[in-house]
């Protein structure tokens, strides 16, 4: 499958200033593996959004960015980690209008919307890690039907 | 003697490593003659030698490493670009991959009889097939990293002119001051779509278009997929300032649409351009006036 | 499209975002990458500024921004709601394309906001109604 091309960064996720440098890492990050611009834009915006989740869920945790290369394409996977209180039911959080605290509930579902791949493992008490990897050129899926 | 002999000439790698870096010039030289660099080269021999050399400082490093059977090596990382230049010229020129390869293939003889040649009288036969053989399979290497290299050139060449295609195929054009269009024709997968809604966008700004007309009269069915991406373009063009209009819906595209329960909300629909065109120009405060017969104007 | 990219050394925007008065008119330009607290500090500002002022539209610029998120996207969304609520209306102006197909995306299609190409024409719309609005009662119709 694909394999990992180093340059991997981890970063901390401790409060609204960290979201800043968040956006701000990824967006270099992309921009410099050749995402468009509307696709850089994606990525950086499902960043903003889990890493907020990260933030106010998790009672903050870290990100880390790991460069990914299959066959021609590159992608850049985003890996959000807490060790927060989990989230019991993982179907209601991705749905669309589900929220616990601030926000407009589209945290994880709209992020999931933004990017190529999404996987997220959870289960209270043992924290949250949302992982979303993106691909260089790649069109975007489909929207499934809510 | 034979004692020091082996412990020198231990190694096969590192007898090859040493050969390539004492022999660089003559090895250089006489692959500025091969057909592949001469082809490449066409200008200056000078350059061909320089190229040549640069490939024999990579071969010596992945030697250096131990990893002749590695086409990932660090050492080829240099010449990895100077290598796919190579391979796409020739192909260019029209060679068959096979063709190319065996021209890789010719550059192994002229650094084999040099190794040979160079490995004092008493070598053991056994050490001197060792070193060939271990030359044999670093050359091999340098074939499939030149190889892979111009694969994903090809690649890389058929995704950009894909997408070159999708772009050509997706005109938007000025209609009127503040008014642009994009007649869309054939399927519209997530590929296109994507591209459609970005140039229609980007137009938006350039022309600071209020109003934009999407015509679907080329598109031959519309499914939930379309109905979906013409909203989402309708909503992202409503953002950012400009009105959207679809128009070219004929009739069996309007009877599937209600047939499968498709709502394209509260998109403003017309049946055809020129119908779009008057309802913008109307919204516009624009009047259309034909001349009369006598110079006068009748609205 | 670059420059307004801080970069990476480049300090995020903090703390206020100024508001300027043009006539009847406020008109807010945000710029670069917003922290959580300086939208927030925005539309508090921007509900005092309305009541002392008796401003009957507020512009908002956001061509410098990047990235709207559902937390930016939601700031704006509350203030259209809030300046409909003390009888003036909001426009928002030169959404960029990137961030405007990524809000889509999210599902987030700002219906109650108003938006404009430009800064000249979210002017003229907002004066062209202006003048009675405070006292006609304008509803929801489009500008």
């Amino acid at each position: 499958m694909h394999t990992a091309a180093g340059s991997q960064a981890r970063l901390p996720i401790r409060s609204d200033m960290d979201l800043v440098w968040v956006r701000q890492h990824v967006r270099q990050a992309a921009a410099q593996l050749g995402f468009g611009l509307v696709d850089q834009t994606k990525l950086v915006t499902a960043a903003s959004e889990l890493a907020r989740n990260t933030l106010v869920y998790g009672g903050g945790g870290t990100m880390e960015t790991e460069q990914l290369v299959e066959g021609t394409t590159h992608g850049l996977r985003l890996t959000f980690s807490d060790e927060g209180p989990g989230i019991p039911d993982l179907e209601q959080a991705l749905s669309d209008g589900f929220t616990s605290g601030d926000g407009l509930g589209m945290g994880l579902g709209g992020a999931r919307r933004l990017v190529h791949e999404f996987g997220i493992e959870s289960a209270p008490g043992s924290g949250t890690t949302v992982r979303v990897t993106s691909w260089v050129g790649r069109p975007p899926r489909p929207r499934e039907e809510s | 003697m034979p004692e020091q002999a082996e412990g020198t000439a231990g190694v096969p790698t590192r007898e090859v490593r040493d050969l390539l870096r004492r022999r660089r010039e003559q090895i250089a030289q006489r692959w500025a003659d091969e057909p592949l660099f001469r082809a490449v080269f066409t200008v200056s021999r000078d350059e061909a030698v320089e190229a040549g050399k640069a490939v024999v400082d990579a071969l010596a490093q992945v030697a250096d490493a131990a990893r002749v059977e590695d086409p990932d090596a660090a050492g080829f990382t240099a010449v990895r670009e100077q290598l796919a230049r190579m391979g796409a010229a020739r192909s260019r020129s029209g060679l068959s991959t096979a063709q190319v390869s065996s021209e890789l293939a010719a550059l192994r003889p002229p650094v084999e009889n040099l190794l040979v040649a160079d490995l004092p009288e008493d070598t053991s036969a056994e050490h001197v097939r060792d070193c060939v053989s271990t030359l044999s399979v670093l050359m091999g290497t340098l074939r499939v990293v030149v190889m892979q290299t111009a694969l994903s050139e090809g690649q890389a060449l058929i995704d950009r002119q894909r997408l070159q295609l999708l772009e050509v195929a997706t005109p938007v054009i000025k209609l009127w001051d503040g008014i642009v269009a994009v007649p869309l024709i054939g399927t519209l997968d997530s590929a296109r779509s994507q591209v459609v809604m970005e140039t229609l966008l980007e137009s938006i700004v350039e022309q600071q278009a209020r109003y934009a007309i999407l015509d679907i009269t080329g598109v031959p069915t519309v499914d939930s997929l379309v109905a979906q991406h013409l909203m989402k373009t309708v909503a992202a063009a409503r953002l950012m300032g400009a009105e959207c209009i679809v128009s070219g819906i004929r009739p069996a595209i309007a009877q599937t649409m209600v047939h499968l329960g498709l709502d394209l909300g509260t998109v403003v629909t017309r049946a055809s351009l020129a119908d779009a065109l008057g309802y913008v120009l109307h919204q516009l405060g624009v009047g259309i006036v034909t001349p009369g017969t006598n110079g006068a104007v009748a609205r | 499209m670059s420059q307004a990219w801080p970069g990476p050394h480049g300090a995020p925007v903090t703390g206020h975002v100024p508001v300027l008065r043009l006539g009847e008119v406020l008109l807010v330009t945000l710029q670069g990458d917003l922290h959580d607290s300086t939208a927030q500090q925005l539309q508090e500002d921007l509900a005092e500024t309305i009541v002392r002022s008796g401003a009957t539209g507020v512009v908002i610029d956001v061509s410098g921004v990047e990235i709207v998120d559902s937390f930016l996207g939601r700031v704006l969304a509350e203030i259209a709601g809030q300046t409909g609520l003390l009888a003036a209306r909001t426009v928002l102006v030169g959404m960029r394309p990137a961030v405007a197909i990524t809000l889509v995306e999210l599902g987030l299609t700002l219906p109650g906001v108003h938006t404009a190409l430009s800064t000249e024409v979210a002017m003229e719309l907002l004066s062209r109604q202006a003048p009675s609005s405070r006292f006609g009662g304008l509803g929801q119709e489009r500008l």
